[in-house]
């Protein structure tokens, strides 16, 4: 849980901001930038979960620079289940969230401006509030991805009860003890309603855009 | 309008492969129409005024304020213009209540020495009932009252409308007509506005900016340029 909840709320301004750059800016590479973010939809989890470990391991070049900087450590602690997490996620909350950027009528931005706003406040008053929906179904779908993350963590970070597992590698360990049937089974439906309700929370917010795109036509 | 004259000048150049805008004018007027058939660069030349476009090159003054000059290199920000901008489907903020559209610019220019009274702003345009209603619920008439509300309460050198009245039919046309009317003469603002009908350029204008391809082909007042 708070594991899931730390990557979600630490992937979501950097997912504003490159959801923002790539609905909104040109510049050269955008495809490439864009393939870049999307990758660990793709890739086996394992494989993120690999380079996760080269990179902000101990001895990674970012994992030691971080640790030396702010004395915080991702191999094997919650941490790292949290970017690992995060990570993985990413890619769906950014997508959520550029579509919805790319939703808005970019005239009422223009209407801002001549009405004395700059673009800073122009973002914030009316651009992000507009976006709100698409943002919230992007948390929401990060969230659970992130809760259900399996290869990737178990790769980085092992599975360590209390510290770095997740639900899926619980439901694993237990379908490995024998008697484990039970607990694996328990935590399986619970996975199952948080996906069910993650869905269909998106899909009303995602109706709401909808309907209040049409009302502007 | 401080005895600043002429009160707008705009020239203007911009070519694009397959069009050129090529004008130069000047006006005094409380209303001046830019007056031409679509797709002959009005809107364009509003949007220069309002900086949401750069010319190529030109030089656009309101009231004494030089907004853009190619030659010295200036080009003021839309959001520092104070120009108001009337858009042709009103682009009201959905997410706002009417009141918070109104107040929108009031907030952003809050310093500024010369406030348009809310009051009567919202009298004239007969929008006391709505302010606490969503823009979805609106009627066409009612969002562009609101919308010629939220421009005036910008308290803006210049009102700049695009086809205000094109979304509407007759009977909204009338009555938009009559409150841009008082605007003109109650507030004193003075106001550039794009049309390609007739009959608004003869009941509101008093100086007649005609367009046709990119260039102006004629200048003067109603009868002048429409004939009797």
């Amino acid at each position: 849980m708070r594991v899931a909840t730390v990557g979600t709320l630490v992937g979501l301004p950097v997912a504003l901001l490159a959801a923002y750059a790539l609905a909104r800016w040109r510049f050269p590479g955008k495809i490439i930038v864009d393939g870049i973010l999307h990758l660990p939809l793709v890739l086996p989890p394992v494989v993120t979960g690999y380079f996760l470990l080269l990179t902000f391991g101990r001895q990674g070049f970012l994992g030691k620079e971080i640790y030396d900087l702010f004395g915080i450590t991702f191999s094997f602690r919650w941490t790292g289940a949290a970017l690992a997490c995060g990570v993985m996620g990413f890619p769906l909350m950014l997508r959520a969230i550029r579509l919805s950027f790319e939703a808005i009528d970019r005239r009422l931005e223009k209407a801002a401006g001549t009405l004395g706003a700059n673009p800073y406040w122009t973002f914030f008053l009316v651009t992000l509030p507009l976006a709100l929906p698409g943002i919230l179904v992007g948390v929401i779908l990060c969230f659970a991805k992130a809760l259900g993350e399996f290869g990737a963590t178990i790769t980085f970070v092992s599975n360590i009860p209390g510290e770095t597992q997740t639900i899926p590698s619980a439901i694993y360990t237990y379908t490995q003890v024998p008697g484990g049937e039970s607990q694996a089974l328990r935590l399986s439906l619970i996975s199952i309603a948080i996906a069910m309700v993650a869905l269909i929370l998106s899909e009303v917010l995602n109706r709401r855009i909808q309907k209040r795109i049409a009302v502007f036509e | 309008m401080k005895g600043l004259k002429p009160l707008l000048s705009v020239r203007t150049l911009q070519k694009r492969p397959d069009f050129t805008l090529d004008v130069a004018f000047e006006s005094d007027s409380a209303l001046t129409a830019l007056f031409g058939p679509s797709g002959s660069g009005k809107s364009t030349i509003l949007n220069m005024i309002a900086g949401i476009l750069r010319p190529d090159s030109g030089r656009i003054v309101v009231a004494g304020n030089v907004l853009t000059d190619t030659d010295a290199r200036i080009f003021i920000p839309p959001h520092k213009r104070r120009v108001g901008f009337v858009f042709q489907d009103a682009q009201l903020f959905p997410h706002l209540t009417v009141q918070q559209n109104i107040k929108f610019g009031q907030w952003f220019n809050r310093s500024e020495k010369h406030t348009l009274p809310l009051d009567a702003i919202v009298d004239v345009l007969g929008i006391g009932a709505l302010l606490k209603r969503r823009p979805a619920t609106l009627s066409g008439g009612e969002r562009h009252r609101v919308a010629l509300a939220r421009a005036l309460m910008s308290s803006p050198r210049i009102l700049l409308m695009d086809e205000p009245l094109a979304a509407l039919d007759d009977a909204r046309r009338s009555e938009i007509m009559g409150l841009i009317e008082r605007i003109r003469d109650e507030f004193a603002v003075p106001i550039v506005y794009v049309t390609h009908r007739v009959d608004e350029v003869r009941r509101l204008a008093s100086r007649v900016i005609r367009i046709n391809a990119g260039h102006v082909v004629a200048v003067g007042d109603a009868a002048d340029v429409l004939g009797p």
